[in-house]
Parts: C-alpha cells; sequence; structure tokens
C-alpha cells in the first residue's frame, strides 16, 4: 500500500468529531491534548492501516485536515 | 507526495469563527475548491450576505463584497452588470435569502442574472439565537416556537429551489446536503455545474445546501447531521430541478 501521510492544524480543530465519526475503519479518536483553544484534538491511531480515502478531510468543517498520498511512479 | 485532501488556495489561512461542527466550513470549502478547479480565482466576486456567513470575506482568498441583509443578489447584479467577465457569486443563509431577501432573490431569479446563489439552509436563523426562520420545520423547536413551529399560527416552509426552478429565466436550481461525505462530494459537483452556467452565460444558477447548527438545535454535531437525514430532507428532498442543456456540464 502507498504510504499516506494525514496531518492536523491542531489550533484550527474545534474537535466537533465528525472526522472520527466519518472515517470508514474507524482509524481516528481523539488525543488527550487540547489545543490553545481548550479544544480536544485528534490523532490517527494506526497510520499503516489508513488508505488515504480523506473521507475526514471532506467532512472537516474546519479544513483542519491534509491527506497526502505518495504517488507511486 | 500528492495532496488528496487539503486547504484549496481560494481559503485564507484564517480560523473560522464558526461554532464546532458547524456545516459553513464545509461549504465555504467546496466553493474555494471548485473556484480553484475552474481556475477563477483572480477573476471572481464574492458577495456576503447577512448571517453567521458576514464574515465570510475574512475566509474567502477573493475579492469580497459586503450587503445588506438578504440584498446580497442586488448587489451581485450590480457588480455582474458592470463587470461582466467576473464570475459573480453570493453566498447566503436561509433567514438572509428567504425572509429579508426574498424580493431580490426572486427579482433576480426572474430577471435571470447571470449569478451564481449559494444558499446555506439551516432551518433556523443561527446567528441571532435560533430564531423560527422561513425554513423551519412545521414542528420544530426554535427559541421563538418553544412549543414547535404551529403551521396554524406561523405557516408552512418556504420551499425556495422549488419557487425559483418554476422561474423561466433560471438556468441551474439543485438542493443537495452535507449530512455525510457522499452528499459533500455530490455538494461539491452542484456548485460546479451552477459556476459551468455561470461561465456559459445560462442565466441564474442557485444551490440550496442543507446544513446544520448543533448550537441552536441544542445537539451534538454527529447528532445534528442525523437530524439533516431524518428530518430536514423528507420536507426539502435533495434534487436537481433545473438544468438547462447544452454545453458540456
Amino acid at each position: 500500500m502507498s504510504k499516506v501521510v494525514v496531518s492536523f492544524r491542531k489550533e484550527n480543530c474545534k474537535g466537533c468529531g465528525l472526522c472520527i465519526n466519518a472515517c470508514p475503519k474507524g482509524l481516528l479518536d481523539f488525543s488527550e491534548s487540547t489545543n490553545n483553544a481548550g479544544y480536544p484534538t485528534v490523532y490517527l491511531k494506526e497510520e499503516e492501516s489508513c488508505t488515504g480515502c480523506a473521507l475526514c478531510a471532506v467532512m472537516c468543517p474546519d479544513v483542519a485536515i491534509t491527506v497526502e498520498k505518495e504517488v507511486s511512479a | 507526495m500528492k495532496v488528496i485532501s487539503g486547504k484549496p488556495e481560494s481559503l485564507t489561512d484564517k480560523k473560522y469563527h464558526y461554532c464546532p461542527g458547524c456545516m459553513h466550513g464545509v461549504i465555504h470549502r467546496l466553493v474555494a475548491e471548485v473556484i480553484d478547479e475552474l481556475g477563477l480565482r483572480e477573476e471572481t466576486v464574492g458577495v456576503a450576505s447577512v448571517g453567521c456567513s458576514v464574515l465570510s470575506h475574512n475566509y474567502f482568498n477573493l475579492d469580497m463584497q459586503e450587503a445588506a441583509h438578504g440584498r446580497a443578489p442586488a448587489v451581485a447584479t450590480g457588480i455582474k452588470r458592470v463587470l461582466p467577465d467576473r464570475t459573480v457569486f453570493t453566498y447566503q443563509g436561509d433567514g438572509d435569502l428567504a425572509s429579508i431577501g426574498s424580493a431580490e432573490i426572486l427579482h433576480a431569479a426572474a430577471r435571470g442574472e447571470n449569478i451564481t446563489v449559494i444558499f446555506v439552509n439551516n432551518s433556523c436563523y443561527g446567528m441571532t439565537g435560533g430564531q423560527m426562520a422561513p425554513t423551519t420545520l412545521p414542528g420544530q423547536l426554535t427559541s421563538t416556537t418553544p412549543l414547535g413551529r404551529d403551521v396554524k399560527k406561523e405557516g408552512y416552509p418556504l420551499r425556495m429551489s422549488e419557487v425559483l426552478a418554476t422561474m423561466d429565466a433560471t438556468a441551474y436550481i439543485a438542493r443537495t446536503s452535507t449530512h455525510n461525505a457522499k452528499h459533500v462530494m455530490k455538494t461539491k459537483k452542484a456548485i460546479l455545474n451552477a459556476f459551468k452556467a455561470q461561465q456559459q452565460g445560462q442565466g441564474f444558477s442557485m444551490v440550496e445546501v442543507l446544513s446544520t447548527c448543533p448550537t441552536n438545535w441544542k445537539m451534538k454535531p454527529v447528532e445534528a447531521l442525523q437530524w439533516v437525514e431524518n428530518n430536514m430532507m423528507k420536507y426539502f428532498p435533495l434534487q436537481e430541478f433545473k438544468k438547462v442543456s447544452g454545453g458540456d456540464q
């Protein structure tokens, strides 16, 4: 499987949890840390299982998630 | 590495002021993505409305103009007539478009102004505290209908897409939803069709997007999306009401 990198703009996250709800594999969850606004932030539990479908980023109302995928030449 | 999904160029880096789980952010992103994909960022003028999206000029990396409450289609008419080579869109909520701005939207559509309207319907006045809007469902609890909207007293909701689709001069009218990823992608396609209709000079185009207001509905963001699917979509069916044939759409 090609490599996928999911990055979060933590300060934009408001902890609504729509990405956690959208992930078909249930790979996202709230982390124990909060951002400066006090919202719980989200992290990817198992990076190697992520297929890069980007449904989390599609549903994120705060454009806080960027999904990048390695393109095979 | 190829970016599959991220911040489009037509959005600024500013953090949204919207409540957690508000779908305004998603709809902003979809409009920005469509403008990027059509390569229109340098030649687009947006008209913001009054409501929660009153500050959307902070978030769109475009030329933006603020309009008085409900008057965005009238302001957009002026901009489009003076600068016909620009792409002009308005971004309005349901209190703005369907209530105080109903005259402006009806006549802009009746005149067939070549503008695109993004109409965000969350069935209440979000910014001012969740009062009843023209789009509030029968029986829905709001801060001004604490016992639920009584149709005998307060009447029935306005289905704006159906109304505008009956007009001769409208080119593209669709209603979509944002309650899951599939429908978010369908919304993007509808917004793309609307902007293409404007590019081809076909006339007035509007996309009504069903959205949420978790704060005023007093629901968690995920519950609010389910409420859209289980309640709003029954009263506001998702459909492409009008599409003028011709051109590559």
